[in-house]
């Protein structure tokens, strides 16, 4: 049951992609919600990380005058916005003027635009298991119309004290970042305990629908990784049917401070997915 | 035969000198060329009065285009045989008895391609080649059939010297057609083009997903909505030469073009253009293919005497034309500068309601003129977005956005082609180079071609933005190729030039890339 103040509740909308091929199989449309609870260091879209302060330091620097302040909160006007990403590039709080604030219809009401076209729908983030309320909503929408429901997530919060979202969830796309702890909290700043605990539990529940692992040489080691995993959730499920995407680090988006990380070259991906077929795993996506 | 000055005469002995000195040419490309020489001193066609103004090939004034047909066609644009009966019967003509096995097969559609003219002379149709040949192939293995295969389509690629020539596959998925487009996807060749017919009631996910592998190899097949073309068509309709929805065992006599830009320039505003200047130069064109297709019926002697009509492989009963137009995108955005509006084609709702308007009234004039000689299709012609020709100078194609003002989503630009292709049941078609990674998720491809059919898109091709075969227009060509001839090569291709000269006039490998 959702109540008028429910119905009400704005969420913040970092941005949503009409028609995505990286979200998932087939066309999907992609709603990205703002706010993370990790600090990955590969992070290509930090500023989806945190809410914005009002800090005003976006709002001078933006060479068309998309942004401006209006009683302390800075406001975007989208129809002047180049995106050119300046605000973006020069935050100082990992976070974006140009979020949306907005309702579950609202954003239902924008997909269902573009649903003749989609396989389904993901939601991503940030980390958008922090906003539950919304991802039951919305998926609850757009399983009554039909499609298919996928969240983007990181594993850092439980999918099994959340019954309600994952009643109309039709599978989780997980980041494993790395299986060894120490790793895994060299690269996000948390250890990893829970995430692979709830991995297990989405193995379990048939609700897994692909893991994913950003390939940072120097930083994670992959083929360390991809065993590892396989050796954990092979008890769980057939992991044969389990889609695994590799994705190669990239420097773009990244902060300056972690942009030293070398960008791994095709040779280097074509040993990760090597691997991953030795480990088990029959389909590899190479990205 | 009206009298010629012999200043033209003169002027056209220089051209074939020309021709017969070009280093770039090949000697079929001089052959044809020569040929179109001789016919350009012809003049037997039965003109309407005050043609020539609006025909005049100006830069930036010429409305009509009759894309180089000639003076006296002595065959219709576009032939379909019906290959069918060709495999059911044998050809008598060409002393060839039914093929009783894949290797016959084979070799009677080398033959008669040879023999198949069209404006090209080589032919624009080369068969549904999955039905043809499955038959043929049931008890052979993947591999002989596909080693085969190659060396038949590699022969089409090197013998029929102009990719616009089509091939078709499906709805149906069969054995031959999953071979077909694997063969293509490793040969990566130009010609032919391909269509898959798609009906997502009748074509399996997985040959369709075989069909997107293939087209981001070679930018081929490209999507035809099977729905709607047989709703228009009938069930023997087929896809030939760049995306032309036309009748098994007839063709198009000719298609001319309005070029909608350049009558817009002539008009006044929206309202001059809609009520004078559009219907004039309409029937204009109207009334000039009119006396085409009644110099090629009654004239030519073409259907008396060709073996494919008197061996019943054609039926001038099933011949139509096609009505062309280019530039509503131009048109739409003169006539707005013209009444100082802001808002341009494919960006603005008021403006893509003028191009509705437009399109509307070009159909209902359409169903309004009685065509000679056009009883397969109701005793009217068939509206064709055509794609443009290489020396084509700010025309944007048909009725697409032109390159450089395309949305930023695919989703809005899709939503403007959904206006216009239900208007044009003899073709139209988009085009959209994609990034490397839709090849990762083939599905993504698949989900936009069945979303688009749903809303009345007629045609859709990909291709990768990186991949050797591009789509130009509507027809295939090597971008290696178009560098040798840009190099001052000879290249075996006659489409090569053309794409050379799209590619520096209509800049087409600047096309958003999705």
């Amino acid at each position: 049951m959702v109540t008028d103040n429910q119905a009400n509740q704005k969420y913040p909308v970092n941005q949503i992609i009409p028609f995505s091929c990286v979200d998932g199989p087939g066309n999907r449309t992609a709603v990205f919600l703002q706010g993370c609870n990790i600090d990955c260091r590969y992070c290509h879209n930090p500023e989806t990380r945190r809410l914005c302060i009002n800090c005003g330091a976006c709002v001078e620097k933006c060479p068309v005058q998309a942004l401006y302040t209006e009683d302390d909160k800075v406001k975007f006007r989208p129809e002047r916005c180049v995106r050119c990403d300046t605000c973006i590039r020069i935050c100082p709080h990992d976070a974006s003027p140009r979020i949306r604030e907005m309702t579950v219809r609202e954003v239902f009401d924008e997909v269902t635009k573009y649903a003749v076209y989609i396989s389904g729908v993901t939601v991503s983030g940030g980390e958008c298991t922090l906003h539950p309320q919304f991802l039951k909503e919305f998926f609850g929408l757009c399983k009554e119309a039909g499609l298919n429901t996928l969240l983007d997530s990181n594993g850092m919060i439980s999918y099994e004290l959340m019954p309600e979202v994952m009643a109309v969830t039709d599978g989780v796309m997980l980041d494993i970042k790395a299986f060894d702890e120490k790793e895994h909290k060299s690269v996000t700043g948390s250890d990893n305990v829970q995430v692979l605990k709830h991995a297990a539990y989405l193995a379990e529940t048939g609700k897994l629908a692909e893991i994913r692992t950003v390939m940072v040489p120097g930083l994670n080691d992959g083929e360390a990784i991809i065993h590892e995993i396989a050796a954990y959730l092979k008890p769980y499920m057939d992991i044969s049917s389990l889609r695994y995407k590799l994705i190669a680090f990239r420097q773009n988006g990244v902060r300056e401070q972690y942009r030293h990380y070398p960008q791994p070259d095709a040779d280097y991906m074509e040993h990760m997915r090597q691997c991953a077929l030795e480990a088990g795993f029959r389909e590899i996506i190479v990205i | 035969m009206r009298p010629i000055s012999m200043e033209r005469v003169e002027r056209t002995r220089k051209d074939i000198l020309d021709i017969i000195e070009s280093p770039v040419l090949t000697h079929e490309q001089k052959l044809t060329n020569l040929a179109n020489q001789a016919d350009s001193l012809m003049e037997v066609l039965d003109l309407p009065d005050g043609l020539e103004e609006y025909l005049d090939p100006v830069p930036g004034r010429q409305c009509i285009c009759d894309l180089y047909e000639g003076h006296a066609p002595m065959r219709p644009r576009y032939i379909i045989p019906d290959y069918d009966k060709f495999f059911a019967e044998g050809s008598e003509f060409l002393q060839l008895a039914p093929p009783t096995d894949f290797f016959e097969a084979v070799n009677n559609l080398l033959i008669i391609y040879k023999h198949v003219p069209s404006i090209t002379n080589y032919p624009v149709y080369v068969g549904a080649l999955d039905k043809l040949l499955d038959p043929f192939i049931q008890d052979m293995d993947d591999d002989l059939v596909k080693k085969h295969l190659k060396l038949f389509l590699t022969h089409i690629d090197r013998t029929v010297l102009d990719s616009f020539s089509h091939a078709n596959l499906g709805p149906e998925a069969t054995r031959a057609g999953r071979l077909i487009l694997e063969a293509e996807r490793d040969l990566e060749l130009a010609v032919p083009n391909i269509s898959l017919k798609y009906d997502p009631d009748i074509t399996p996910d997985d040959f369709a997903l075989e069909a997107v592998k293939t087209c981001l190899r070679s930018a081929k097949p490209s999507f035809a909505n099977h729905k709607m073309f047989r709703s228009e068509l009938g069930d023997d309709y087929v896809i030939a030469s760049c995306y032309n929805g036309l009748l098994c065992g007839g063709g198009s006599y000719t298609l001319c073009r309005l070029i909608l830009g350049n009558i817009a320039k002539r008009a006044e505003n929206i309202q001059d253009f809609k009520e004078n200047v559009l219907p004039k130069v309409m029937d204009l064109q109207a009334r000039y293919m009119d006396s085409r297709v009644r110099f090629i019926v009654e004239e030519s002697g073409f259907f008396e005497h060709h073996f494919l009509a008197k061996e019943g492989l054609i039926h001038r009963d099933r011949f139509t034309a096609m009505y062309g137009l280019v530039g509503l995108a131009d048109a739409v955005n003169i006539l707005f500068e013209k009444e100082g509006k802001e808002g341009r084609f494919g960006h603005c709702k008021e403006a893509d309601q003028l191009g509705v308007e437009i399109m509307d009234q070009i159909d209902a004039f359409n169903q309004s003129h009685e065509a000679p000689y056009c009883e397969a299709t109701g005793g009217h012609y068939l509206l064709h977005a055509q794609v443009g020709i290489a020396q084509d100078v700010d025309i944007t194609p048909g009725t697409r956005i032109p390159i450089g003002e395309e949305p930023d989503t695919l989703f809005e630009h899709l939503e403007n082609c959904s206006l216009f292709h239900k208007y044009f049941p003899s073709g139209t078609g988009d085009i959209f180079p994609m990034e490397m990674t839709a090849r990762k998720n083939p599905q993504f491809i698949l989900d936009v071609v069945k979303g688009a059919f749903q809303k009345d898109l007629r045609y859709l091709s990909f291709h990768d933005k990186d991949s050797d075969v591009i789509r130009i227009t509507g027809y295939l060509v090597k971008r290696s190729e178009i560098e040798k001839y840009q190099r001052g090569e000879r290249v075996l291709q006659n489409t090569t030039q053309l794409g050379a000269g799209a590619v520096q006039n209509g800049r087409v490998l600047e096309r958003k890339v999705r």
